[in-house]
């Protein structure tokens, strides 16, 4: 999670505080704050796309208007996307990331 | 109006890796009003959740243009970034003649209802083509959950606290959608990202007018309101259904427009009740509280009924 | 070159800014600033220039909206005066940190408490560790030829800070003068196009500007901002330079007067100055070595070239038309003490706190004053080193 290489000095960096790598936030990751997961089921989806429309963190992928899974480097675990699922089989699946509830479960 | 296929093509705008809580509804919002937004978009934010969260220096989540300048100067410093764009248009710099762009200021209730309340009148006033947006989580979260202008009637919040005398805040909120139609401006809504239909239709019908618009959204705090991470947007169906949070719209100043009705106006119980941050009402000596907050939930939702031509 | 007319400071700067065309101006009015608004709002009206102007409900509303609008790629101006810098003071700030070059007309006046609506230094002073290039002039004329220059030294690109082009209230802004003015085309010319290397109207290239920037990088940011103020004196001299192969009239850091063998020397800013020079005329006749030195860059300070221009003079007598309730005399002694340090000389600084809510200064009171401090260069006895000149006690 985070930067790990040197950082830049002032001589290196864009004067003001300004960003030009717009989106660059992608290359930080956040998904260790994660306490639990959701888990796409694939055959319950109906790709609505309920869960991409509600997700605050943008992870949710979508291709061609399809569900493709989840973004597990962004994803908070906040479980919005599970609530909205309408399928009647529930598509996500909220799980612990920790590694023994899950083998509990 | 678009579906969620098409609005999925449009998303991108507004990247993960940001530093919101999980399940904040400020990321929601924006997410839903980003992908409405069609053509080029330079987005204003003002100092708060949003803007700390998403821009923490060397990443921003921002994959379009971004500018914050301060807390109360969003409205200000994106009327300015339009009369630039009016001028190098007119002036045929940088290629700018055939171009479009959308603006967009970001501000939360604090920045806009209170510190920022007087730039973002002058900006309506003076007519800029741009589109405000506040994402109302009812108080000032950022600095750690102090009442703002917005926070409702009985919250219980770092400088309105709920103690031994004092029941929490005991001010109404002040409705600033009606305070910004007054100023008889295009286009004015209220909406939520609980129903992102009618949310992406008013963000598009804002953007498409040659003038300044304003929409103000629910946007669920779990850190504030006391809720679990994933409750925030059921809360919004309820916030609309009590009547807490009438989705309507304002053209010209005059023209009201009710976009849901429910079917049975739920009691303002059902909205105060998962909240932690109303908890304390629910005490017996408190209880008049919440009656106080239903007579002016009914109240307003008559008026704005009247005002829609939908009571005679 | 260019043609005589008559005009008052306020005419002169807002026609300067009619001359450069800013993209965009957003301004608001007070006393005595007020006409520059009004003139240039008369000039958009009349289509003598096409800048949008923004009639911003606010000065706090002038300086985002004009940061807005350099932040989105336009050439921006401002201009106020006193209590409206004072509303502005979060965004003044914030405009230099976000290095972008906008110019502003101060018309110089005391801050409010108890409300005054006269010359004094007060309001600018309170911006002169902002990072702001302060420029300061003696009379219209210089206000308008320091407007002329001040884009060219903020757009320059070892530069990019904002510049506050200052004048007296009242004494210059309204105060007719015959002014040299320089032929639209040649200003045009002069001052040339605004071509920022990042802006926000630029959708192929998107940027985030004003970020969250913690203890891991705002350090650097202020290190890059240092060092585009160690580059402003010769950048300010560099372009003074062309201003003055195409005008004839000469500036610098600041202004040297009949200070080459002077044992008293008066240091001012702004209107002061030329009625010290009147007084030291009339005393250089009685045999008195007097000089002045005129600041024009007050921010960042020259303070090696002052001293240099300083050497040999025996007595300095600070004029500063701002206090700076520290018990330390005015902002612009502190300055020159802190200068004067460095070469360890031995001139007595004495420092003249004057004028403050426009009390006049006139050429007798310098005369006087400088009798003063000849007498401190003969007896060596000074009796109190900060004086509050022209108060009743
Ligand atoms: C002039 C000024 N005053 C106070 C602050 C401190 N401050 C920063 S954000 C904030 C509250 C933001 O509240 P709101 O606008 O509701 O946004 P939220 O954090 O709730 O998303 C405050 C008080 C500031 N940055 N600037
Ligand atoms: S759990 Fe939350 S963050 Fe993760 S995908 Fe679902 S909605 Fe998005
Ligand atoms: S909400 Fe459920 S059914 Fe709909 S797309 Fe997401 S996972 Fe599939
Ligand atoms: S405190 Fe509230 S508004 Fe702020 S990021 Fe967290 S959930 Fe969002
Ligand atoms: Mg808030």
């Amino acid at each position: 999670m985070g930067d790990s290489v040197k950082k830049p000095g002032w001589k290196d960096i864009p004067i003001g505080g300004r960003i030009e790598d717009a989106g660059n936030s992608q290359k930080y990751y956040v998904g260790g704050w994660r306490t639990r997961r959701p888990v796409w089921i694939k055959e319950n989806c109906i790709h609505c796309l309920f869960c991409w429309v509600a997700c605050p963190d943008a992870a949710i992928v979508v291709e061609d208007g399809k569900i493709q899974g989840f973004d597990y480097d962004h994803c908070k675990g906040c479980g919005i996307c599970a609530r909205e699922c309408p399928a009647k089989s529930p598509a996500i699946q909220m799980r612990s990331e920790n590694i023994e509830d899950q083998f509990d479960s | 109006m678009a579906t969620l296929k098409e609005l999925a093509t449009r998303d991108g705008k507004f990247c993960g890796g940001h530093r919101l809580c999980p399940g904040c509804g400020a990321g929601i919002v924006t997410r839903q009003v980003l992908a409405a937004a069609k053509d080029n978009v330079v987005v204003g934010c003002a100092t708060g959740c949003l803007e700390v969260s998403t821009t923490i220096y060397p990443y921003t989540a921002w994959n379009t243009s971004f500018i914050h300048n301060a807390f109360e100067n969003a409205a200000a410093t994106t009327s300015g970034v339009e009369a630039a764009y009016r001028a190098l248009k007119k002036r045929k710099k940088f290629g700018l003649e055939d171009s479009k762009y959308n603006f967009i200021a970001f501000g939360g209730d604090g920045g806009t209802y209170d510190i920022g309340f007087q730039s973002l009148s002058g900006a309506m006033e003076r007519g800029h083509r741009m589109l405000y947006v506040c994402y109302d989580n009812g108080a000032y979260m950022n600095t750690g959950i102090q009442r703002s202008s917005a926070t409702p009637l009985g919250a219980d919040t770092t400088t309105s606290p709920a103690g031994k005398e004092i029941p929490g805040k005991v001010q109404y909120r002040k409705e600033l959608t009606d305070i910004i139609a007054a100023h008889y401006i295009p286009y004015v809504a209220q909406a939520s990202p609980s129903n992102w239909k009618d949310l992406t239709r008013k963000v598009e019908k804002a953007l498409s007018i040659d003038g300044p618009s304003f929409i103000n959204i629910i946007s669920a705090c779990p850190r504030g309101w006391r809720i679990p991470e994933d409750q925030g947007l059921e809360l919004h169906r309820i916030a609309i259904d009590s009547c807490f949070w009438p989705l309507f719209e304002i053209e010209d100043g005059v023209k009201y427009t009710i976009n849901y009705k429910p079917k049975t106006k739920r009691p303002v119980e059902d909205w105060l009740k998962p909240q932690g941050r109303f908890k304390h009402l629910f005490k017996p000596e408190n209880r008049y509280l919440i009656a106080e907050e239903q007579k002016r939930i009914d109240e307003r939702w008559e008026m704005l009924l009247r005002r829609a031509g939908e009571l005679d | 070159m260019g043609n005589r007319i008559a005009l008052t400071g306020n005419e002169a700067v807002a026609l300067g800014m009619k001359q450069i065309a800013p993209d965009v101006v957003a301004a608001y009015p007070i006393t005595p600033q007020t006409e520059v608004v009004q003139i240039f709002s008369q000039y958009v009206a009349d289509g003598d220039v096409d800048t949008e102007f923004v009639t911003v409900e606010s000065e706090h509303s002038a300086m985002s909206a004009a940061l807005g609008a350099s932040a989105a790629g336009a050439r921006a101006m401002t201009a106020t005066s006193s209590n409206g810098l004072e509303l502005m003071f979060e965004v003044v700030n914030i405009t230099a940190s976000l290095r972008l070059p906008i110019v502003m007309p101060i018309v110089n006046r005391a801050i409010t408490g108890p409300i005054n609506i006269h010359c004094d230094h007060s309001d600018v002073m309170t911006i002169r560790d902002s990072s702001w290039i302060l420029l300061f002039g003696e009379n219209a004329q210089e206000a308008y030829d320091n407007l002329l220059m001040a884009n060219r030294i903020a757009e320059h690109s070892d530069i990019l800070l904002p510049v506050a082009v200052n004048m007296d209230g009242f004494i210059i802004s309204h105060a007719v003068e015959n002014i040299e003015i320089v032929e639209d085309e040649v200003v045009k010319e002069f001052v040339g196009d605004y071509y920022p290397e990042k802006y926000l109207l630029d959708a192929a290239n998107p940027i985030t500007m004003g970020p969250v920037d913690l203890q891991d990088y705002l350090f650097e940011h202020k290190r890059q901002q240092i060092e585009a103020i160690k580059k402003v004196s010769g950048v300010v001299r560099q372009v003074s330079q062309e201003f003055a192969e195409l005008t004839g009239r000469h500036y610098d850091l600041f202004e040297e007067y009949r200070l080459d063998d002077a044992e008293v020397a008066l240091i001012a800013i702004g209107s002061t100055a030329g009625t010290a020079k009147a007084a030291i005329d009339n005393l250089r006749e009685q045999g008195i070595k007097v000089g002045l030195l005129k600041i024009r860059l007050y921010r960042p300070f020259p303070a090696k070239e002052i001293v240099e221009a300083l050497k040999g003079v025996k007595t300095i007598g600070v004029m500063d038309r701002a206090e700076s309730y520290s018990n330390t005399g005015g902002p612009l002694y502190a300055d020159i003490r802190a200068a004067m340090y460095d070469v360890g000389g031995t001139a007595q600084v004495m420092n003249i706190v004057y004028g403050i809510g426009g009390r006049d200064m006139t050429v007798r009171d310098l005369e006087n004053l400088i009798t003063q401090l000849q007498k401190v260069t003969e007896t060596g006895e000074i009796e109190e080193r900060i004086i509050h000149y022209g108060v009743r006690d």
